[in-house]
């Protein structure tokens, strides 16, 4: 029903959540086609499933990701458009930046 | 709060219309892009100058740093720090509204081998590093955090401030500075050579450094410790740097939630005597170089966004804490606590720090002139000398008294039938560790040994003690600090032998 979408992220941080992904800062990923709509709180379920390999304590909790992690959709702050309930858009660009030291 | 958007999902799907539409609160005009404190909306341009202000009037309302003074700021490539750089940048180009005054140099100290990285990941970090820099146009120092073997002990010593300058002060230096304004920007020949000295290559590291700084690393039990002798060496050698390259002032970057987990951390730690000059906007504690904290009032959120946004250039150099989990130490943990509570109470953080703000030191201006009377390590006034009934002293005697059930720690030396040992109980117990005195035997705990040890704990204040009692041999610690501490042990004996004969000032 929706199509697919392509989405760029980036990982930036202090702590090295880009260590988490391979030392990979920046992902270009087509989502599979699903018959509802994406969101966020998906995403970050998908991401821990194909992307985190390691440590997801790291990046994600609850549902969530983890606190001093910030996100950004097409750089603005995620706060702004909804959080976990955004509908991803095709061609978002969407980034994560950890603020933590250790992490 | 998560939970209640699962139960309610299917509510809330149709009430939270997408909130793009939302104005910034300032100009009321463009779309917000950033949430800062509870609920401020703020677009691009206005966060800007809310941002740039901010730095602005920081310096402005602190007076501190007079104009045309050597400032170094210590950048150690990540976010907080890089922003600082660049709002210096951005303070002193020539468009500037009100232009920043004073002359900047840059410091990054590498402690890579305290990480434990590879020589060739740390020399990429070096590198990197450089071009950042060079890109300022700042003269910049690389420092290796390997010399902080070679220092000389005179930085454990408090030097005399150059001079009291009153509030007014700063007015006539400014007017001063206003009329004289034809040689702006002074950059005088002697600094460009000394830039060229420092930046015509990368520092040399001797492996032997860097073996020794591990095994110093290395000797300490718990990351808590290791993270706190990791930054007493850092700041060592960041007043070195600024003494020698004769700048008077020191940046440092803490943002105000970092200063919020120092503030709790280093109540955890025993430093709470010291939380005014750890966390305070200005810190005189070295006497001629004043440290300054210019970015205390932005959240972290705040410089990522702007980093972020106006492409500030960061570099990520994996450190000590890097990767690890959240119990491995008690600023870690401190971090975590602070960052998880934050996320449901936003206010969590700027409540902390406004506490650190309202606190302020007893400081006795007689104790300030008496070298004796701060701490070693962290060269804070001395918070052991209190009277018997004190919660310091209760805590040394049950310490003193759990010490003396293994029987393997009253081998070397036997204290309890020695009324007047009690500090040499308390440290024959960090060089034992257990199984390390059972191997080299009598050796470890030898004779001439212990007085040292024993010595070296008097001359520090509580926390700073916790953090040498962490490690298994206070002999791995850079010569600089032993020999101080030998000669102030020599000093206080001196006084003691000739006590008798002195007519006491202080009574």
């Amino acid at each position: 029903m929706y199509a697919k979408i392509c989405l760029i992220f980036l990982f930036l941080s202090r702590g090295g959540a880009e260590l988490l992904f391979k030392g990979v800062k920046e992902h270009h990923v087509t989502l599979p086609t699903q018959s509802e709509p994406w969101d966020v709180k998906q995403l970050l379920v998908w991401i821990q499933r194909n992307l985190l390999k390691e440590r997801p304590e790291l990046f994600v909790q609850g549902d969530s990701v983890r606190p001093g992690i910030l996100v950004l959709i097409n750089d603005a702050d995620w706060e702004l458009m909804g959080e976990l309930d955004y509908q991803l858009q095709d061609q978002d660009n969407i980034v994560f930046i950890s603020t933590l030291h250790g992490g | 709060m998560c939970q209640v958007d699962e139960d309610f999902q299917g509510q809330l799907e149709h009430t939270e219309v997408p909130s793009i539409s939302k104005k910034c609160v300032k100009c009321k005009e463009k779309t917000a892009v950033v949430v800062i404190r509870a609920g401020d909306t703020y677009c691009r341009d206005c966060f800007r100058e809310y941002f740039i202000h901010k730095f602005r009037a920081m310096l402005g309302k602190n007076r501190i740093i007079f104009p045309g003074e050597k400032v170094l700021l210590a950048v150690s490539g990540g976010p907080s720090s890089c922003s600082m750089l660049s709002q210096v940048q951005e303070g002193l180009s020539q468009n500037a509204h009100k232009k920043l005054r004073f002359i900047p140099g840059i410091v990054y100290i590498d402690e890579g081998a305290a990480a434990g990285r590879s020589v060739d990941d740390r020399k990429t970090a070096m590198a990197q590093m450089q071009t950042l820099f060079e890109a300022t146009g700042f003269p910049f120092h690389l420092v290796p955090l390997e010399q902080v073997l070679d220092l000389s002990p005179s930085v454990l010593v408090m030097a005399p401030s150059p001079s009291e300058q009153p509030g007014s002060a700063y007015k006539a230096a400014v007017d001063q500075f206003i009329q004289s304004k034809g040689h702006w920007p002074p950059r005088p020949q002697d600094q460009d050579q000394d830039q060229d000295l420092d930046q015509a290559s990368l520092p040399d590291i001797q492996e032997s450094h860097t073996q020794l700084l591990q095994q110093l690393m290395s000797s300490t039990k718990t990351q808590t410790a290791r993270e706190e002798l990791l930054s007493m060496l850092r700041q060592h050698l960041l007043v070195h740097t600024a003494r020698t390259k004769g700048y008077s002032k020191l940046m440092l970057g803490d943002c105000c939630s970092r200063l919020a987990v120092k503030l709790l951390s280093s109540i955890a730690l025993g430093r709470g005597a010291q939380l005014a000059q750890d966390t305070g906007f200005s810190d005189s504690r070295y006497g001629d170089i004043i440290t300054v904290r210019p970015m205390r009032d932005y959240s972290s959120k705040e410089i990522v966004f702007y980093n972020h946004m106006f492409k500030v250039p960061s570099i990520f150099i994996p450190g000590l804490d890097t990767m690890t989990a959240d119990k491995s130490s008690i600023q870690r943990l401190t971090e975590s606590f602070v960052t998880k509570l934050q996320a449901d109470f936003p206010s969590t953080v700027s409540t902390i720090y406004r506490t650190s703000e309202k606190l302020q030191t007893a400081w006795k201006g007689s104790c300030a002139a008496d070298v004796c009377d701060t701490c070693l390590l962290c060269l804070c006034a001395l918070d052991t000398t209190v009277e018997n009934a004190s919660a310091f002293q209760a805590t040394l005697i049950s310490e003193q008294l759990s010490q003396t059930k293994p029987p393997e720690t009253s081998s070397a030396i036997n204290p309890n039938l020695n009324p007047g040992s009690a500090l040499a109980t308390t440290t024959g117990q960090c060089c034992s560790g257990e199984g390390e005195c059972g191997k080299k035997g009598g050796g470890c705990c030898s004779s001439p040994r212990v007085p040292e040890t024993t010595d070296m704990r008097s001359l520090l204040c509580y926390s700073c003690r916790q953090t040498v009692k962490d490690m298994s041999s206070v002999d791995h610690l850079p010569a600089y600090i032993l020999l101080e501490a030998q000669r102030r042990n020599r000093r206080s004996q001196m006084r003691e032998q000739i006590s008798e004969f002195i007519l006491d000032e202080g009574v």
